[in-house]
């Protein structure tokens, strides 16, 4: 067999696949090497009967094979059955382990040690990665297993799980159900598994369910031909070496992250965030010359956009011109502009002249400006207004905007082109500070939150011009507004930025110190040790400042100032701050104001311990990181439901509250329920980017979620579930004189979504669990409600 | 923040029912009606009708409570309305009867009228009294956390009971599988613990297991205390030691648990005859406004 290609392609899954269909569709020498025994094997593992969506609804499919929205197994077999028909041709069970040449002549290394040459080369491994082996003889046993599809497929066998994670731990319960476990841990403890299924593991070792073997590792797997059970392992133990008899094994050892061998093959990442991609050019070519690299391991996670580009690298690799798929998409977006230019002309016309966006390459660039908007405003419209709950970051192509820095005065500042605005919101999660008016013949690009972070995270030159910006215009809106931004030049100059992780300490009480933080991200507590107990006496959010005491003068600090979630702050030296004070007595007495009222606000909860111990409880339970929660206070309560009944009636039968679960306090109570994280837990990882915050701040999951439970185990707070879609409402007489309840959908393999509270952003009247509270003991407050909360009870 | 339905925008409707009543007594005392005061003077029908409305309305709580989609005005302001509201009907369905009280249909009407409130009343009390005490009661539990520590006892407690062996693991498992809460309404309500277990004892000199009352785990207490201050053997004390801490942590969670249920029945056991006697009423109600027109 020719065992030299024109274009090899690396992993199966959707971009790799279409990349193969284009390839064998043009009839070109092709060869796609998939490291299991079957395609696109990330699909594969997603659970049976999950309902696939075809996201982003707006981009056309480009791709040789089928794709639309549906469910796993048909998504699959459609695959299967084009894959065929295209004579796509593959090499199964190669494991790549090294790629080494240049254009025109690479070698391919696989595991079991076979080598392919290819001309070109098309990365598609996406980030999922391998699972990491036993790395013992006798670890690709066929009852040695890498992943548990189904527990319940298993009845009487003995199975040994090893690893630490919370999946081995998952596994062994699951499994315990109707099997002898073992579970194999490397080390003395679970150090890495999540608090509940600790406390399910010493529940099940002590009722005898899960041997656990500590400071154990195996040594070796004997296939037993005819004995009473498939093989015997022999564990290497703190007490010397151990047989164990075993029908299979379950290893959930963990995924090798591609990033190492991505990076062994040449290709350079921009920086060491974890979310960084490779540099490519506009035909996804890396660094290294035809070397290509596509799909999610290229940032792009969506099945659709990996297809897609697929398609197009074979056509880039054959040196034939395309259009990307979005060059409509652009020029439709483009088409209101004023500048008369092409689709190419505008993106290269907005990256000259939009300062931040200089250090951006091109195809990051494009996707940026395809999921930004662009706005030509009538002078004197309102771009947003100051205490919006938007959190979008605009640049000024052409013309200017006025920036309504104080309300009062209606003092303005003008922004003119190639600068930014909006970052405040961005950065810190919080409503809008000002208001911005569009000047004459403005044209603005409006980056959603989601792209402006992917962005900030792996090019460290946007963050820095950004940051530097910040501090300039943090300064002189909360300290100068009146002074020119050239008389601030030395105080931002010697300005820094520090991050803070949940709990650590800024400065302690006593200790000596002179910079005043102002909080850009995150919040703060300020506490004092009163009787030898730490009091908490107030809370300070993002926008606001402490340590001022520090800067005028009493360099001795009166209290502690801890973080209550990850924060950012604005640190300023005294000395350029003193010196401005100098020039502006208004600004020293409007300090000295605000310091004498948090003052007094401390000497009042210094006088009832019991309002600190509140508010620190509050604290511990993340409201500090709220904008918007439910507190039940239970003095009040009659434990009647009807807020979780208005919930569920109101939100297809499902309530997004659970009354009774959650902690409390005194008599007050945090229910399970959302409290609208100023930066979203569950806003991190979601494919569909499905998940928003209103301009009104309730943080909304919207239809085109296409029900990956992300947000379900990326909310700290346990307030996102997973539900059917559908099921029938009863009306209100049948609730009334019957007590008809919502019917949900019966089928376990329903498609399922995330859902929230999103505060009853459709109802008129406001959160419906609030309205239906009889007896008054459920309210929605902000944290700036906290103290006065504490002072009431 | 938080505010009481009994407090709510200031006590509106308590000084609207209050200006209602005060009203009506001026206009009886002031109405000078041919013959003895009844419901067939101007002023009988006007405060019946009055009543009538405010009936119908006090019972439309009921559906407003569930109009999830409602935005007319808040439940908790309904609340206050319908307590206060329903309060003044007492005078108003009294002045409305003119004090003609006999063994008919309309006084039927009026009873049930003032058991309706008076229910509520009782029921407006508890809402106010009882979240407190319910609070206080948990000290922080839920009563799932309740169970799930109750069935952690009683796992830890079957376990130690292996190494001793009899008597104390039969009455063990015995309090443990004859554990009993809940049950009927009075039960619910009387905080009444059913728990059995079983004991050994010598009837004609043969030993032989009786089932016995162990409320709030005390008998087993007994009996375990019993043995271990007659046991000679130290490791055998130390497990007895250990389980008579486990039970008694249990006693305590049982007592907590039976409170829990007892406060919460009471605080529910009210809806119980505020909504038939409320249907009774209208029934009543329809058949004295019929009779009264009809045999005018």
């Amino acid at each position: 067999m020719e065992n030299r290609f024109e274009v090899v392609i690396v992993g199966s899954g959707p971009a790799g696949l279409s990349a193969a269909g284009r390839a064998a569709e043009l009839g070109l020498s092709h060869l796609l090497l998939e490291s299991t025994t079957h395609l696109a094997n990330t699909i594969q593992r997603y659970q049976k009967g999950k309902h696939v969506m075809a996201e982003p609804g707006l981009l056309p499919l480009r791709s040789s094979l089928p794709f639309d929205a549906g469910s796993r197994e048909d998504i699959l077999a459609v695959w299967l059955k084009n894959a065929k028909k295209l004579g796509i041709k593959v090499g199964w069970n190669a494991d790549v382990t090294a790629i080494s040449g240049q254009r025109g002549d690479f070698v391919l290394q696989t595991r079991s040690g076979k080598s392919v040459r290819a001309k070109h080369v098309v990365l598609a491994i996406g980030l999922q990665g391998n699972p990491r082996k036993l790395g013992v003889p006798g670890e690709d046993q066929p009852f040695v297993q890498y992943q548990l599809d189904d527990p319940d497929e298993y009845q009487n066998e003995e199975i040994m799980v090893v690893g630490a994670g919370d999946s081995a731990i998952e596994n062994a319960l699951a499994l315990a159900r109707q099997n002898k476990v073992s579970l194999i841990n490397r080390r003395d403890e679970f150090a890495r598994a999540k608090e509940g299924n600790l406390s399910l593991l010493e529940d099940a070792i002590e009722r005898g369910r899960i041997r656990v073997f500590f400071n154990s590792s195996l040594r070796s797997i004997e296939v037993q031909g005819n004995g009473e059970h498939r093989a015997q392992v022999s564990l290497s133990t703190g007490e010397g070496e151990v047989q164990v008899p075993v029908d299979r094994i379950i290893a959930r050892l963990g995924a090798i992250p591609p990033r190492d061998f991505v990076e062994s093959c040449g290709i350079q990442f921009p920086n060491k965030s974890t979310n960084a991609v490779p540099e490519l050019t506009h035909q996804y070519e890396s660094n290294v010359p035809g070397l290509y690299v596509i799909g999610a391991l290229a940032g792009y996670p969506l099945i659709k956009q990996a297809m897609n580009q697929g398609y197009e690298v074979i056509e880039h690799i054959l040196g034939r011109d395309i259009k990307p798929v979005d060059h409509g998409l652009l020029s439709k977006k483009f088409s209101g502009l004023p500048f008369g230019l092409d689709v190419e002309q505008t993106l290269d016309k907005i990256k000259k002249n939009v300062l931040c966006f200089g250090p951006v390459n091109s195809l990051r660039f494009r996707e940026l400006i395809l999921e930004s908007e662009v706005h030509t405003p009538r002078a004197g419209e309102v771009v947003f207004s100051r205490n919006d709950y938007t959190n979008s970051f605009y640049s000024i192509v052409e013309g200017s905007v006025e920036i309504e820095i104080d309300e009062s005065t209606g003092k303005r500042v003008t922004v003119g082109e190639g600068q930014f605005f909006g970052e405040m919101g961005l950065i810190s999660g919080r409503r809008r500070n000002a208001t911005v008016y569009a000047g004459r013949y403005c044209v603005l690009v409006e980056t959603p939150r989601r792209t402006m972070l992917r962005l900030l995270s792996s090019v460290d030159e946007v963050r820095r011009r950004i940051d530097q910006i910040f501090i300039l215009r943090a300064i002189h809106s909360q300290f100068a507004p009146n002074s020119n931004l050239e008389d601030l030049a030395d105080l931002v100059s010697s300005a820094e930025l520090r991050q803070y992780a949940p709990g650590e300490v800024l400065f302690a009480e006593g200790e000596s110190g002179d910079e005043l933080h102002l909080v850009r991200r995150g919040s703060l507590t300020v506490s004092r040790y009163l009787q030898g107990r730490e009091v908490v006496l107030s809370y300070v959010p993002a926008g606001k400042y402490v340590g001022e005491m520090g800067l005028l003068g009493n360099s001795r600090r009166t209290a502690s100032v801890r973080a209550v979630v990850p924060t950012e702050t604005v640190v300023m030296k005294s000395e350029p701050f003193l010196a401005l004070l100098e020039r502006d007595p208004n600004l020293k007495a409007q300090v000295q104001t605000q310091l004498q009222a948090r003052l007094r606000a401390n000497a009042s909860m210094e006088s009832s311990t019991e309002g600190g111990e509140l508010l620190s409880f509050l604290m511990r339970q993340g409201l500090g990181e709220a904008t918007d929660v439910l507190l039940i206070n239970e003095s009040l309560c009659v434990r009647c439901d009807n807020c979780e009944t208005a919930c569920a009636s109101t939100h297809g039968g499902t309530s997004r509250l659970n009354r009774e679960a959650g902690p409390s306090y005194a008599s007050i109570h945090v229910p399970t329920s959302c409290r609208h994280c100023e930066h979203p837990h569950c806003m991190k990882d979601c494919p569909p980017d499905a998940i928003s915050r209103n301009a009104s701040g309730e943080v909304v999951i919207a239809d085109n979620c296409i029900g990956c439970g992300n947000c379900e185990s990326n909310c700290p707070y346990g307030v996102i579930q997973m539900a059917p879609i559908g099921g029938s409402q009863p009306g209100l007489w049948s609730r009334v004189l019957f007590g008809a309840e919502h019917k949900k959908v019966k089928d376990k393999d329903a498609p399922k979504r995330a859902v929230k509270c999103d505060m009853c952003t459709n109802l008129k009247g406001g959160p419906a669990c609030v309205r239906a509270c009889p007896t008054g003991a459920a309210v929605r407050i902000s944290p700036e409600q906290f103290i006065e909360l504490v002072r009431e009870d | 923040m938080h505010g009481s339905f009994l407090s709510h925008r200031g006590g509106f409707w308590l000084w609207f029912a209050l200006t209602l009543v005060l009203a009506s007594v001026v206009a009886y005392v002031w109405h000078e009606p041919i013959g003895l005061a009844n419901g067939g003077t101007w002023l009988g029908y006007t405060l019946g009708t009055l009543a009538t409305l405010l009936i119908v309305w006090l019972t439309l709580f009921g559906v407003r409570k569930r109009a999830y989609y409602s935005r007319l005005g808040s439940v908790k302001g309904w609340l206050s309305a319908h307590v206060y509201l329903g309060g003044s009907l007492l005078v108003l369905g009294t002045l409305h009867s003119g004090f003609q009280f006999g063994m008919n249909i309309h006084t039927l009407a009026w009873l049930l009228m003032v058991l309706v409130i008076v229910s509520g009343f009782y029921g407006a009390w508890v809402y106010w009294r009882y979240p407190s005490r319910i609070t206080r009661n948990r000290d922080g539990m839920t009563r799932d956390l309740i169970f799930r520590e109750i069935a952690d006892i009683d796992r830890k407690a079957s376990m130690i009971v292996e190494g001793l062996g009899s008597p104390a693991d039969r009455m063990v498992i015995s309090a443990i599988q004859l554990f009993q809460v809940g049950g009927g309404a009075w039960q619910q309500l009387g905080g009444r613990d059913r728990s059995r277990m079983m004991i050994g004892v010598l009837k004609k000199k043969q030993k032989i297991w009786k089932r016995v009352s162990n409320p709030r785990q005390q008998r087993l207490l007994d009996e375990l205390t019993g043995l271990l201050s007659r046991s000679a053997d130290p490791k055998e004390a130390a497990l007895l030691q250990e389980l008579i801490d486990l039970v008694s942590r249990k006693a305590r969670l049982v007592k907590q648990l039976l409170n829990d249920i007892r406060l919460q029945g009471l605080m529910e056991i009210w809806l119980y005859c505020h909504i038939p006697l409320t249907l009774a009423l209208l029934a009543t109600l329809t058949a004295h406004i019929v009779s009264v027109f009809f045999y005018w």
